[in-house]
């Protein structure tokens, strides 16, 4: 039988310093904390997020234990179960704002609309449930691209798709869009994948805090933006409401 | 500056929630808890109604909590409940004598035939509105009473107190033992088979046919009306509408005139029609049901298709056959298959409700080949629910003059996609969900808000209903041909495997 694998060995030694840590670690501390030399580490810690176990930070670059590790042994979110937990406040938040509004998922390399609630007062809609929408495009998915890394990955990894002349399609514009979404706790997007509609959308959170989904509202750019062209500030505070709600169903914010 | 809100208590089959809306009939706040199913034996279901006011209890503050609410800001209480299940209790000590018995338990079966012998079956429709079936409070009622010598006694005595829990929660909510009210509405009354649907009062001929004394019944009120401040859990707010659950939705659903109807899918699944202030007369298997009655104004009547079995069969799924870990993913599980493989599952649970009420049916699985998968079965799992559906939608065309043209629904499985799917397939009509499925709880807080003078009048609520998703029939008229007969004769088969052998032929 031949001996212990020496890779594997450091790379459980990484995955187990990250996940000593509260904050993420450089490189460089990584390296210095294990005695390894910096190429290797960096070696290890491409193959780590490779398969998820680590995640890597696209604005700072720094290191943490990958979500799919946490997460590995729990089966993931049923989609039809999302659906009944957000039915009501996503009715309530199409109630409050006049508009469509959607619940996303991050499925197979896409965002999968979980659940459709109808705009008021406007006639033929169908129900989109199960189709998908853009990621890079539209609220909904940049909000599972800011939070997701696995989804960040599926999108900033190869090139995208320009649907509008609106469309961010520059790598670094939209890891900075990213940071900002993060930093607002929703996202917007106007007339990003179709010309006159504008989306705003937040993350939906389960107990631990991670995102599973998001829900928003979209409509046309007049409806949902102000004169200056920017989505209203009053619409992203009932979305972001509505999302802690949902959030709320998923035991997020409760005390056990 | 502060906001005021109506609040809705929904004493639901296997949960109650407490719900707080606004002056646009939308969701504020939601406080939910389930309780305690017990199955002792075949056929039988049981609450525990003390631990039910416990969670109602906890839940009112709660709720007001969720909104950052006081209750000054709650201008009044809609109470709406599961309806026929019974309790009796201790007017001294507030303790409920035993179990409260579920609308679902068939245990009174054997004693309907008795109940027959005395007033025929022809009399007790016209005077109720109700067929003879295990369903109702009355033969529970007789059944608690027949018992146990003792409890018969207690309650001649004039020491007991029946009620459904509505009329329970009414008596806590308003003091208990220190003076609580002890009322209940003509929606629920009229599912007691004791109720004259004419007169909404206590009829003496059917009271003496079910042996009930009359001293431990409840007062009749009108759905609507000024019923009585709350004492506890919170104490001040005037309750000003008490409506069975179906009820409260065919009223949330904005249903107001006659020819509208609805259908929810809950525990079980009810299609309500209302029919104005005419006592409509089925002769297809359906119920006459009191809608709601506004106090100082004529009763309006509905014709109700019941079906006991819906979300409790996915429940069942979950629960006792650990075939899914939450109801939703009975239909992710159903989405592993193209159809339902010529499975059939007839979940009668309760016997068979409308339109066949058939006491003694029992559910079987129809259909078995070894290419059967779960996820087939899951398909017929919830094909079930919209073939029931289908047939009490059935039996309503061959009623009402005007056949549906389309199906307004809400209830929890209204999240369900391919259910509701399938209800347009099998009904050949279009299926529509308001922009809020908790209809039962915005049913009664609509006629508790009317009532209080929080909206000024039905059209204002009329004009907040919204579609929120609709779905079309897609099925081949073959197909759908060929289901409603393959499902028609399994029901037949349910019914033949209930009956006794040699009673059957």
């Amino acid at each position: 039988m031949p001996g212990p694998v020496q890779s594997v060995e450091r790379a459980a030694a990484i995955v187990r310093l990250l996940a000593s840590e509260s904050e993420p670690l450089a490189l460089g501390q990584i390296a210095s904390a294990l005695g390894l030399a910096k190429p290797t580490a960096h070696g290890l810690l491409r193959t780590l997020c490779d398969v998820d176990f680590v995640d890597q930070d696209q604005e700072s670059g720094r290191y943490r234990v990958g979500r799919d590790l946490l997460q590995l042994g729990s089966t993931p979110l049923d989609i039809n179960e999302l659906r009944s937990r957000a039915i009501n406040w996503t009715d309530a938040l199409a109630a409050r704002t006049g508009e469509s509004a959607r619940v996303a998922m991050f499925r197979g390399g896409e965002a999968v609309i979980a659940h459709h609630v109808f705009r008021v007062g406007s006639p033929h809609q169908s129900l989109e449930t199960g189709s998908t929408v853009p990621l890079h495009a539209t609220a909904l998915g940049k909000v599972l691209i800011s939070f997701d890394p696995g989804a960040a990955r599926s999108v900033l990894d190869r090139p995208m798709e320009s649907l509008t002349h609106r469309t961010v399609t520059d790598r670094a514009a939209l890891i900075r869009q990213l940071a900002d979404i993060r930093d607002a706790g929703y996202a917007t997007a106007v007339e990003e994948s179709e010309l006159g509609e504008a989306g705003i959308a937040a993350p939906i959170r389960d107990r631990g805090g991670y995102v599973v989904a998001a829900v928003g509202i979209g409509g046309s750019v007049d409806k949902v933006c102000d004169s200056r062209g920017h989505p209203k500030r009053a619409l992203a505070d009932e979305v972001v409401r509505a999302a802690r709600s949902i959030s709320r169903e998923f035991g997020h914010g409760r005390t056990p | 500056m502060s906001e005021r809100y109506v609040a809705a208590l929904d004493q639901g089959t296997t949960s109650t929630r407490c719900l707080l809306f606004d002056q646009q009939g939308r969701l504020v706040s939601l406080a939910q808890r389930q309780h305690h199913q017990h199955f002792p034996q075949p056929g039988w279901v049981e609450h525990d109604a003390a631990e039910i006011w416990h969670v109602v209890r906890r839940l009112i503050p709660e709720a007001l909590d969720n909104a950052g609410a006081g209750p000054e800001q709650v201008v009044a209480l809609g109470v709406t409940n599961q309806r026929e299940t019974t309790v009796v209790w201790d007017r001294h000590t507030g303790q409920p004598v035993g179990p409260a018995i579920v609308w679902q338990d068939t245990r009174t079966a054997p004693l309907l035939q008795k109940l027959c012998d005395d007033l025929d079956e022809t009399v007790i429709f016209e005077r109720t509105g109700l067929p003879a079936a295990a369903y109702f409070s009355g033969p529970k009622l007789r059944w608690l009473l027949d018992s146990d010598p003792r409890l018969r006694e207690r309650a001649e005595r004039g020491d007991l107190l029946f009620g459904t829990m509505d009329t329970w929660l009414l008596w806590n909510l308003t003091g208990g033992v220190d003076g609580g009210l002890h009322v209940t509405d003509a929606t629920n009354a009229s599912r007691t088979m004791l109720m004259d649907l004419r007169t909404l009062a206590w009829d003496p001929q059917m009271l003496a046919c079910l042996q009930v004394p009359a001293s431990m019944l409840p007062q009749i009120r009108p759905s609507m009306g000024q019923l009585g401040r709350t004492r506890d859990p919170v104490p001040g707010i005037p309750i000003t509408a008490v409506i069975g659950d179906q009820q409260a939705s065919l009223f949330g659903q904005t249903a107001f005139e006659p020819g509208e109807a609805k259908c929810t899918f809950g525990t079980g699944s009810f299609l309500l029609l209302n029919t104005g202030t005419e006592i409509p007369r089925s002769r297809h298997g359906l119920i006459t049901t009191v809608a709601h009655k506004v106090d100082g104004e004529p009763p309006v009547y509905a014709l109700e298709g019941s079906v006991a079995v819906a979300g409790a069969l996915v429940e069942w799924c979950r629960e006792s056959l650990g075939l899914i870990r939450s109801p939703a993913e009975i239909e992710t599980l159903a989405m592993t298959v193209e159809d339902n493989g010529g499975c059939f599952v007839v979940p009668a649970f309760s016997g068979l409700y409308a339109p066949r009420w058939e006491s003694k049916a029992q559910g079987i699985v129809a259909g078995l080949t070894s290419y059967i998968t779960k996820g087939h079965i899951a398909r017929a799992v919830l094909e079930a629910t919209a073939l029931q559906i289908c047939e009490v939608a059935q039996a309503m065309n061959r009623d009402a003059e005007v056949p549906l043209s389309s199906l307004a629904v809400d209830g929890g499985m209204t999240a369900n996609n391919l259910l509701m799917q399938a209800v347009a397939d099998f009904l050949d009509v279009p299926v529509v969900r308001p922009m809020m499925a908790e209809t039962v709880a915005l049913g009664a807080a609509y006629a508790a808000g009317l009532t209080a003078g929080y909206w000024p009048d039905r059209q204002v609520l009329k004009r907040q209903w919204h579609k929120a998703g609709e779905w079309h029939p897609a099925m081949d008229p073959g197909v759908r041909r060929f289901t409603l007969e393959r499902w028609d004769r399994a029901v037949e088969l349910s019914i033949a495997w209930g009956r006794p052998r040699d009673a059957g032929g």
